[in-house]
């Protein structure tokens, strides 16, 4: 429940008036509010600047510093107010947070220092609201990237022992920069890639002429050493790749990598070729194979940041490319059909399909103008003159959008993806509140909740189980646990709903797993009057053993007496008829009862009734004395 | 001091709409509240409601807090058709308090009219079954899906009936005003729970 609502808790309790007639069962009494003092102004002078506010803002987080008793280790007597030595401005944001219940972070502020105010003052970081949120995540992000730089660079000089020798050769591959070894596989690699470019343009030069024969390109002049160095460039791009296929830490999902694909369409050529190189007709497709060569020079990729970069842009802004791309080829469609048909006519066309027109168009929309095609007739060189025309509109407007689009799609989709990423989280973070806050009910249910049974017995013990509730966490459950008379329902768990269903179905219970409600008196004389006036000062938890109270039709109550004061109690479905004769004094005794079901009708209702409601009555005088040994009551 | 009232059939208007509450000492005379109750009633409305008043939608919002288990949303439906007594779609400040002030502090026969008002969906007057079926439906939506024993098909029927067979004296299928008050008064766990939140604020 944020806190911004509690201030409406009043209301909420009072549209509940809206439950009474209709609840069958008596509801339970409302927590006393003991402290019960006018709204006071609270003075915090932090650093010397003075923030004023109202007691109740601050404690409406009762787990923070500001919202619990360890203010008043800052308290200053002789100035009544509460003196912290600490940053004003962050101050600002905390306050604010108990204010609004929104903490927000600013961004001026240092990410480290903020981190220190708000553990400081005991607030958890996650808390931040969802507009300052990416902020803060981002730059504690980078904080931890420079912390993990400091710390990298210092253990530098020393091996990491822990990491497997797999790991470290990873690590060398992807950073060439760990070791000295690691920057010389990073050059040689560098070299030879640049060396098989090399030879594959140089192959093709012709080479001067061998007496007796025409002109030879150097690839067949020097085909042993050509050969020789092709050899060496795939020797080492195949260690290579080897290599890092063993040392990647997911081999599938290098293997599935652009980067390997690239890798082995580089070097698969050269053993199709050597497989291949005795049958004759299948050479001619050898030798298209050596084209696949040309894509050794995209391992430059590993060496360049900027050209996986621009790859990337590429890829992202592929719907972009796409539809120049379409737009042009509608074009040149249209005009290649009208130029064939305008150029019909005249003889000795070169225009003799309109695949064939497809090449004028193309070299005249952009502005190319080879001139091996040109139109011969009046209407033909008309539309061709209108096609160079419009070839500049249509090449020339799309490409500054599409280069500014590549700027903005790329720091767009690097934005999204963070987005994306901080959504799943921020969505989670939703849910987990509203379970939070729902779980909270449930979870003071199960520790019980004894702020009512201790007043009531009026111990003045201050200390309950497990940690300090509220007053407003204790109105709210209160608020929740009318809810749950009226409807004679109780809020559980998924595991324990799920649970439920399952031993429902499978033991295939008769309906009566509740007699009282199924009985036909109708459910005035059954759930509630059995369960007798004595439940509204009984506060309902559940046990963990209340698992066991489907089947089973037995009511065991373990009493133990302990010296601690706090008592788990645990709600029954059903009549809690020993219960009552055995309620001990709260502050010596710890009850744990499980489940009941009792088919004959108590004898106490007239006890129940004969106490007034709102009165906290005292102890029960006839409750026998509990021995400090555990009592088992089996009541059947 | 109020604000000149703008029609508020248009959405956007409503949140530009600005409305300021009657002076802190006629409130007090109107209701049963002290002068500092109404401060601290009305600093929270506020931070709720910066414009100085809330609509529907606010109002479940703020409703359905209380409720993370179930669907609070018919019931702040309810709630809220209640509060509005002049059924303008939106609740002031004077109306918000004017209807706490009988919640908390008023006699047993003003809660119960409330009561019953907010009961009679139609305002008409009466209740009759499909009304009360309406809400307590809604309460029980309110419990949500995990609850303990399962929730059935025909719980809130068998509920209203047991209702109907308490309140409605004649056996006339309605139950009128004087049926509701003369049976709540007869009720004693009724009667309690109506003194329950005496001392809320």
């Amino acid at each position: 429940m944020a806190a911004g609502v509690a201030a409406w808790l009043p209301f909420a309790r009072a549209a509940a008036i809206g439950w009474m007639p209709v609840a069958n069962c008596p509801m339970p009494l409302a927590p006393a509010d003991k402290n019960k003092r006018q709204d006071e102004l609270i003075v915090l002078n932090v650093s010397g600047r003075r923030f004023q506010t109202w007691r109740t803002t601050l404690e409406r987080y009762p787990d923070t510093l500001l919202g619990s008793t360890e203010k008043e280790f800052f308290f200053n007597e002789d100035t009544k107010e509460y003196f912290f030595d600490r940053d004003p401005e962050v101050f600002r944001c905390v306050l604010n947070f108990y204010r609004t219940g929104k903490l927000h972070y600013p961004r001026y502020e240092c990410i480290s220092a903020y981190d220190d105010e708000l553990a400081f003052y005991g607030i958890l970081p996650e808390i931040i609201g969802d507009c300052c949120y990416e902020e803060y995540k981002d730059r504690k992000r980078e904080n931890a990237e420079r912390l993990m730089d400091d710390n990298d660079s210092e253990n530098n000089q020393e091996s990491m022992p822990s990491l497997s020798f797999r790991q470290t050769m990873w690590r060398a591959f992807e950073n060439p920069h760990t070791s000295t070894l690691a920057l010389v596989f990073y050059y040689v690699t560098g070299f030879f890639i640049a060396v098989s470019v090399i030879t594959n343009v140089v192959e093709t030069v012709p080479c001067g002429t061998v007496p007796g024969s025409k002109e030879l390109p150097c690839g067949e002049r020097y085909s042993v050493a050509f050969f020789c160095l092709d050899t060496a460039c795939v020797m080492i791009f195949t260690v290579e790749y080897l290599l890092r296929l063993f040392a990647a830490p997911s081999r599938y999902r290098f293997i599935r990598s652009v980067m390997s694909i690239i890798d082995v369409v580089a070097i698969m050529p050269y053993y199709i070729g050597l497989v291949m190189t005795d049958n004759e007709d299948v050479s001619g497709a050898f030798v298209t194979l050596r084209v696949f060569r040309v894509f050794r020079i995209f391992k430059f990729s590993r060496h360049s940041q900027g050209l996986r970069i621009l790859g990337y842009t590429l890829k992202s802004c592929a719907s972009e490319l796409g539809f120049l791309l379409f737009s042009l080829t509608m074009a040149i469609i249209i005009f290649a059909t009208v130029m064939f048909y305008a150029e019909k006519g005249s003889s000795a066309s070169k225009f003799t399909s309109i695949p064939a027109s497809f090449w004028y168009t193309i070299v005249t929309m952009t502005t190319l103008g080879y001139g091996d095609m040109v139109p011969k007739t009046i209407a033909g060189k008309i539309f061709g003159s209108i096609c160079s025309l419009s070839g500049v509109l249509v090449i020339a407007l799309p490409v500054p959008v599409i280069v500014s689009n590549f700027s903005r799609i790329y720091h767009q989709n690097q934005r999204a993806d963070k987005r994306r990423a901080q959504k799943k989280a921020r969505l989670a973070r939703i849910r987990v509140a509203k379970t939070g806050s729902s779980n909270a009910y449930l979870h003071s249910k199960r520790n019980g909740l004894l702020n009512e049974a201790l007043e009531l017995t009026g111990t003045p013990e201050e200390e309950h189980t497990g940690k300090a509730t509220s007053l407003i966490e204790s109105q709210h459950h209160h608020l929740l646990h009318c809810l749950e008379k009226t409807t004679n329902h109780e809020f559980i768990d998924e595991q324990m709903f799920e649970q439920n269903c399952m031993e429902s179905s499978m033991q295939n219970y008769p309906s009566t797993r509740s007699p009282s409600l199924s009985s036909q008196s109708g459910l005035t004389t059954t759930c509630c009057s059995r369960r007798s006036k004595k439940t509204t000062h009984l506060p309902n938890s559940n046990l963990p053993a209340t698992r066991l109270r489907s089947m089973q039709e037995l009511s065991t109550i373990h009493i133990q007496g302990s010296e601690q004061p706090s008592l788990t109690t645990s709600r029954s479905s059903l009549n809690l008829k020993a219960d009552d004769g055995l309620r001990p004094n709260c502050k010596t005794s710890q009850i744990t009862t499980a489940i009941i079901s009792i088919p004959t009708p108590p004898a106490l209702t007239p006890e129940g009734e004969s106490r007034p409601p709102p009165a906290s009555p005292g102890p029960n005088t006839n409750i026998p004395s509990i021995a400090s040994n555990v009592v088992k009551v089996s009541a059947l | 001091m109020c604000c000149p009232a703008h029609k508020i059939e248009d959405e956007l208007e409503m949140t530009m709409v600005c409305h300021r509450p009657e002076g802190l000492e006629q409130l007090e005379a109107q209701t049963n509240f002290t002068k500092r109750e109404l401060q601290v009633l009305y600093r929270g409305f506020k931070n709720e409601c910066p414009s100085g008043v809330v609509n529907e939608e606010t109002f479940k919002q703020i409703y359905a807090q209380f409720f993370p288990h179930g669907d609070a949303s018919m019931y702040a439906h309810y709630l809220f058709n209640a509060f509005d007594t002049t059924q303008t779609g939106s609740v002031k400040f004077e109306d918000f308090v004017t209807a706490l002030s009988i919640l908390l502090r008023g006699t047993v026969h003003e809660k119960l009219r409330w009561t019953f008002n907010l009961y009679d969906i139609n305002k008409d007057g009466y209740i009759n079954k499909e009304e009360m079926m309406d809400i307590v439906k809604a309460i029980y939506d309110m419990m949500g899906k995990y609850t303990y024993p399962v929730l059935k098909e025909d719980t809130p029927r068998q509920h209203v009936d047991v209702f109907f067979q308490k309140m409605d004296k004649n056996k006339d299928g309605i139950v009128t005003l004087d049926e509701f008050l003369e049976s709540c008064q007869e009720d004693d766990n009724i009667m309690r729970s109506l003194q329950l939140f005496q001392n809320v604020m």
